[in-house]
């Protein structure tokens, strides 16, 4: 009888867990709703009349960001112990798309922060490390960057060439990274070097760095096709020397802390896809609304309409998905890669078409399409290559088929 | 040292917010084809923007330590509560929702709504309650003058600035000369105008601190107050069409047209 009533019980769980799930995809939770509707409010208030300046100007919205920080923005997955807003994954993924649909730059320096810094301190990180490098980078006042990719590599991440030797109670870095986002407006950066290189991606560690540190200086800032606000730029070590403690997990454990981090990024990056898709939208169904005032509306335009909703729908719904299983703690790897692939290229689509809809309009920078079309290209090359997350999803689909 | 009559007052004062849902600032009104009112189904609603002020002005005297609790209360159906949370979310401590569904929802003004606001300021010993100007909806800017007639308490309407100095509350008035200086005395009913505060974002901590907050459901027979309406809504227009105007060559057409209009 108790044998039956536990098995009852575990199967109202599991069942209830999952009409929570199916739930959560056809409404999300109320917590939920609120913050994507206050992100919303804030994106179309402080971000989406300035997105187009800031992108012209290359300027770094520091104000906003302090702003979102004070909204636990910059921290929403940190526990509140350590300054975070102690929310889901599911909640962050919210927060991105909507700040992404004011201003693609904002999105990605809240994404990189959220995900690709503060994330592996929490997962990796010593005790001490998260009280120094996660507190004060909550606020908003200082944010953190990620530095992988190389001028020799970026897809192919574990031929590291920067290199961290130990010398006495110090590692002294040498190498380039490539490719930063934030980098100009960090102060702290996550630093991946070869400890090992017989041990090829083995052998590689990650280091945790403070900018501005003597022996790392930054190149000069990229001059980027979109997301201008946001400074993209080369990071060179010349013998910079950081204390042992500053090794972030143990050594050799770099690429994993890397691959890992990446594949919780992805859904930040996916979020920021949808967020510049749905802008596009937006910007396209409203001008096809007033089009149509003056003359007959294109049959082929509607279809345009429906396949862009479509694409960004679906892409969504894939994304959400994804940031569940990683909430219950379940694997997400395949997902993920399916959202960070699906959202972007429905993103280029949907800025693409949206240009279309447009017409001359589109092309000119009176109307924001032009600056949603800039933004998405790098969706679909950052944090993973369209090209990466196809192999990354057929491996899985290997596996799963090899019984 | 404070006066004992004051620190009585202030410790423990306890502030009424009233939340509206209205239909979003931002939706395109349509009026409903049978001209009964506008659409409402399926259509954007949010907190009425002068509520958000009125609720930020008492989030920042709790802040301040000036009152120890703020109330957010909403006259209205299920949906209300949404409104609610939003102002819990800013900091308000806990609300009351006052269920008013159906008929009685659609014929709801302020004159209802102001009995039902004096009843629960009597039952909640409230010290102050803190209301937005006017609706964006109707845009009547009657409930606050009402309600305080109705407690028989001062008021200070059109506020865009309150501090308290003692146990008095120094509102400064936007009026059509320019600003009015008055000092009223504790218990008071403040209606507050644009410029009195910018309300702040929710923030996600708040928001999830919101979700443990109290909302208390009550009736409006609970309080005593009779919902039924006074008056009847006969017809509901869209305003007319813009027409498109006449250019004139001389001034001697100008005022020949302006006389043929009987404007002059």
């Amino acid at each position: 009888m108790a044998a039956l009533f536990k098995a009852r019980r575990a199967l109202g769980m599991a069942v209830g867990h999952g009409v929570r799930c199916l739930n959560q995809l056809a409404e999300l939770p109320e917590l939920h709703q609120m913050m994507r509707q206050t992100c919303r409010d804030y994106a179309q208030k402080e971000l989406a009349p300035i997105a187009a300046q800031l992108d012209k100007d290359h300027k770094f919205p520091a104000k906003q960001i302090q702003e979102l920080g004070g909204m636990g923005v910059m921290a929403v997955e940190v526990p509140e112990s350590l300054g975070g807003a102690g929310m889901d994954y599911l909640a962050y993924c919210l927060a991105v798309e909507e700040l992404s649909r004011g201003c693609a730059s904002t999105g990605v320096i809240v994404s990189v922060n959220n995900s690709l810094y503060l994330g592996p301190i929490l997962k990796f990180g010593t005790e001490e490390q998260k009280k120094q490098w996660i507190t004060p980078f909550t606020t908003g006042k200082k944010v953190g960057c990620f530095a992988l990719s190389e001028p020799g590599n970026g897809s192919d991440a574990g031929a590291a060439s920067t290199l961290a030797q130990q010398e006495g109670n110090e590692w002294v870095l040498n190498g380039t990274k490539a490719w930063i986002t934030n980098c100009w407006d960090a102060s702290a950066t996550i630093i991946f070097a070869t400890t090992d290189k017989s041990l090829r991606h083995k052998g590689i560690s990650a280091f945790l760095v403070p900018m501005p540190h003597p022996g790392l200086s930054l190149g000069k800032k990229e001059d980027k096709l979109g997301i201008q606000a946001s400074s993209t730029a080369n990071i060179i070590l010349e013998d910079c020397r950081i204390p042992l403690s500053n090794m972030l997990g143990e050594r050799g454990m770099g690429f994993k802390i890397a691959m890992q981090t990446l594949d919780s990024g992805r859904l930040g990056i996916a979020a920021q896809a949808l967020g510049i898709a749905q802008a596009a939208l937006d910007c396209a169904a409203d001008y096809a609304h007033k089009r149509t005032a003056f003359g007959a509306l294109i049959g082929k335009l509607q279809f345009k309409l429906a396949d862009m909703a479509f694409a960004i729908e679906s892409a969504r719904l894939l994304t959400w998905r994804a940031a569940m299983l990683r909430d219950a703690k379940k694997p997400f790897t395949k997902e993920a890669a399916m959202a960070k692939l699906g959202a972007s290229e429905a993103a280029t689509f949907v800025s693409h078409q949206a240009i279309q809809v447009l017409g001359g309009m589109g092309y000119v920078t009176d109307m924001p399409a032009e600056r949603h079309y800039r933004d998405t290209c790098i969706t679909e090359i950052y944090e993973g290559t369209s090209e990466i997350q196809r192999l990354v999803i057929a491996n899985n689909i290997l596996k799963e088929y090899q019984q | 040292m404070l006066p004992l009559r004051f620190r009585r007052v202030t410790m423990s004062a306890r502030v009424l917010v009233g939340v509206k849902r209205v239909i979003d600032y931002a939706v395109k009104i349509r009026v409903k084809p049978d001209r009964t009112g506008v659409v409402t189904d399926g259509v954007k609603h949010s907190m009425n923007p002068f509520c958000e002020i009125a609720v930020e002005e008492a989030v920042k005297l709790k802040e301040k330590k000036l009152v120890k609790e703020v109330v957010a209360v909403s006259c209205g159906p299920q949906q209300v509560q949404e409104t609610i949370r939003t102002a819990l979310a800013m900091g308000a401590d806990r609300g009351i929702h006052v269920e008013v569904s159906g008929k009685d929802y659609e014929t709801l003004g302020p004159l209802q709504v102001s009995k039902i606001f004096a009843a629960l300021a009597k039952k909640e010993q409230a010290d102050l309650i803190i209301l937005g100007k006017q609706a964006i909806d109707d845009d009547c800017n009657q409930t606050g003058q009402m309600t305080a007639a109705l407690l028989d308490w001062p008021q200070g309407t059109f506020a865009s600035e309150v501090t308290l100095e003692a146990d008095k509350l120094k509102v400064v008035r936007e009026i059509d000369g320019g600003l009015e200086t008055i000092k009223i005395k504790l218990p008071a009913v403040v209606t507050a105008d644009l410029r009195l505060n910018t309300p702040r974002y929710a923030t996600l901590p708040n928001i999830m601190k919101a979700k443990k907050k109290k909302i208390v459901n009550v009736k409006p027979a609970d309080l005593g107050v009779d919902v039924s309406s006074r008056l009847e809504v006969l017809k509901v227009d869209e305003p007319p069409q813009r027409q498109s105007g006449v250019k004139v060559e001389t001034v001697h057409d100008l005022v020949e047209k302006l006389k043929e209009a009987g404007r002059i």
